[in-house]
């Protein structure tokens, strides 16, 4: 059985889900993830033992292909798309990293 | 009746020179101007491309054998991809966002001859069972201006309602296309799951998304399938088996059909007159020979929580690509890398979508995994085994598609566990894999149309859709919503 949700765990899952809450966001999803963690406590009860989890609902093994060159999408299409970019150079643009 | 109200109507039409392609095109963009300013459907109609598409189909007549939906519009919802077309999934994360490739469903209604009229308004990311989550602002049902389509959606059901468009397409991961048809009176198709290729679908839950169909009728809905279905190498999850005739299926003939009701699963709370249009339903179709016997899918009032956790936990890492880097939104308040992925996605993203990826972020986190995420996978397991066993004695499995008739706009936003509820009865098929029907079956004392659902075995989408039509050609349901459509 897990633990109540608490403030504690919501920080945590925000700096891991890379979301930047407001103080209301953290109050208001603490209560709605404890009200829903309590929902689906019924699914904890439940027997399960030896029984196999799915994953994905065909049960096909995933298929493969020859690994070969083929082309694809235009680079200066794809960073057309992008926020900032440098077209010219090619490259997608961040904040700066290093100082 | 208006014109072209069937996909046949307008086919035969442009076939034996009655219309030409442009002319249809325009009747229904005349509908989109005349109605859409009162519903909301459409977030992007495509008015100068789609009758520059019409006008260039009518020029091509050499092409137009094997052509299935020769000249008819055709609107998808706003997560499937259009190049050179703003695919917003309803986010304001992903507002602008112009995809630089097709959707594999996008390309295969361009060479069945379909004309894109439109992108329609979704809950954000398909999250959602009403389409008030959209960053575009909300959908209106045409049954009842005050009352949600149903989501996620709700925009491809609303403008096929109101008969802007003959066919749409949508995406459903718990029911996104059955729940918002019966909310609005049309026929919703989600089929088998690797039937159609979700190449070009912005992905919310991998293991439960699948790209399907919207119509007024079963056949224009299944005509709509045909064409979209089939194997694709770019869908590593798409089925490589044949795909039927599934207007050939559809022969009213439902005298040796077994359809299994699961009684105890219905008592758990549906509306006294959805059940009342269901129960009518089902006393219409024994009357045509159907068998109607009561199975157990005792597993099924867990289906709720299981999928929240699975779906949640699926959402949290497809989303991880929605930093700020690549496409839509950028946070204009950072000065370093890390801000600038955290205040993004906190921007960008609306509160339903940031409440799936903590919760899914929580259940996939160190400590949290076995107790949830695993438990909620092997419970999965159950409610598959739950169907098989089913299958056994039956052909179909009917329920109420929705618990409830379209609800008043507002009335569960501030309720997440409450909406959530109202995918009860279809997201089962989406944790088996199976395909699902709604159909219309009745009204409401107050005039809401009530949907039927029948789901099938896993690529037995030919029986959901025979059963399905089998109950539109008996049932007293009078489309559309008001003489205004």
């Amino acid at each position: 059985m897990a633990a109540d949700f608490t403030p504690a765990d919501l920080v945590r899952v925000a700096r891991l889900a890379r979301l930047d809450l407001t103080p209301e966001e953290q109050d208001l999803f603490a209560r709605q993830l404890a009200e829903f963690l309590a929902y689906a406590r019924q699914v904890q009860d439940v027997e399960t033992r030896n029984v196999p989890p799915t994953s994905h609902p065909t049960g096909a093994a995933c298929p493969v292909r020859d690994d070969l060159v083929r082309p694809s999408i235009e680079r200066d299409a794809v960073l057309a798309s992008a926020p900032e970019a440098d077209a010219a150079a090619g490259l997608f643009k961040v904040p700066r990293v290093l100082g | 009746m208006a014109p072209f109200e069937r996909i046949a109507d307008i086919t035969g039409a442009i076939r034996s020179g009655r219309a030409s392609a442009v002319e249809v095109c325009r009747t229904f963009l005349d509908r989109i101007h005349q109605h859409d300013a009162g519903l909301h459907a459409f977030l992007t109609v495509t008015a100068d491309a789609a009758l520059a598409r019409a006008a260039d189909l009518d020029r091509r007549r050499a092409e137009w054998n094997g052509m299935a939906l020769l000249g008819v519009p055709v609107a998808l919802k706003d997560n499937i991809c259009t190049q050179g077309v703003a695919t917003t999934a309803g986010s304001k994360l992903l507002e602008g966002y112009k995809p630089p490739y097709q959707a594999t469903v996008v390309e295969r209604l361009l060479a069945a001859g379909a004309v894109l009229v439109g992108k329609t308004n979704c809950d954000e990311f398909a999250m959602g069972s009403s389409t008030e989550n959209s960053a575009f602002g909300l959908t209106r049902n045409p049954w009842a201006l005050d009352r949600t389509p149903g989501g996620s959606s709700g925009g491809s059901a609303a403008a096929v309602a109101a008969r802007m468009v003959p066919a749409a397409l949508g995406s459903d991961t718990g029911g996104s296309i059955r729940q918002p048809a019966a909310l609005c009176g049309v026929v919703g198709v989600k089929p088998t799951y690797g039937r159609v290729s979700r190449y070009g679908l912005i992905a919310f839950a991998s293991s439960l998304d699948q790209i399907g169909t919207f119509a007024a009728t079963v056949p224009d809905a299944a005509l709509a399938l045909k064409a979209i279905a089939g194997h694709d190498p770019r869908d590593a999850t798409s089925s490589p088996d044949d795909v039927p005739d599934y207007l050939e299926s559809l022969t009213g003939n439902i005298r040796a059909l077994r359809i299994g009701v699961p009684r105890a699963l219905l008592t758990a709370g549906a509306d006294p007159e959805v059940m009342g249009a269901f129960e009518r339903a089902l006393a219409r179709l024994a009357h045509e020979g159907a068998t109607i016997a009561d199975v157990a899918l005792p597993h099924g009032g867990l289906a709720v929580a299981v999928y929240y956790l699975i779906a949640t936990a699926e959402a949290s890492s497809n989303l991880s690509r929605f930093d700020g880097v690549r496409y839509g939104y950028r946070t204009p308040h950072a000065d370093s890398l890390g801000t600038m992925y955290d205040r993004t996605r906190d921007e960008g993203f609306g509160a339903e979508v940031k409440r799936r990826i903590m919760l899914g972020t929580y259940v996939l986190s160190a400590g949290y995994y076995e107790a949830y995420y695993r438990k909620a996978q092997q419970v999965r397991t159950l409610i598959r085994r739950d169907y098989d066993a089913a299958f056994e004695t039956v052909d179909v499995i009917a329920m109420p598609t929705s618990p409830t008739p379209a609800f008043p706009l507002g009335e569960r936003v501030g309720d997440p566990l409450k909406m959530y509820l109202a995918d009860v009865f279809t997201i089962g098929a989406n944790l088996a894999g199976l395909p699902a029907v709604s159909v219309p079956c009745g009204l409401t004392a107050g005039r809401l149309p009530v949907g039927l659902q029948f789901t099938a075995r896993a690529m037995d989408d030919a029986t959901a859709l025979r059963a399905a039509d089998a109950c539109e050609r008996i049932s007293a349901f009078e489309l559309p919503p008001s003489n205004a459509y």
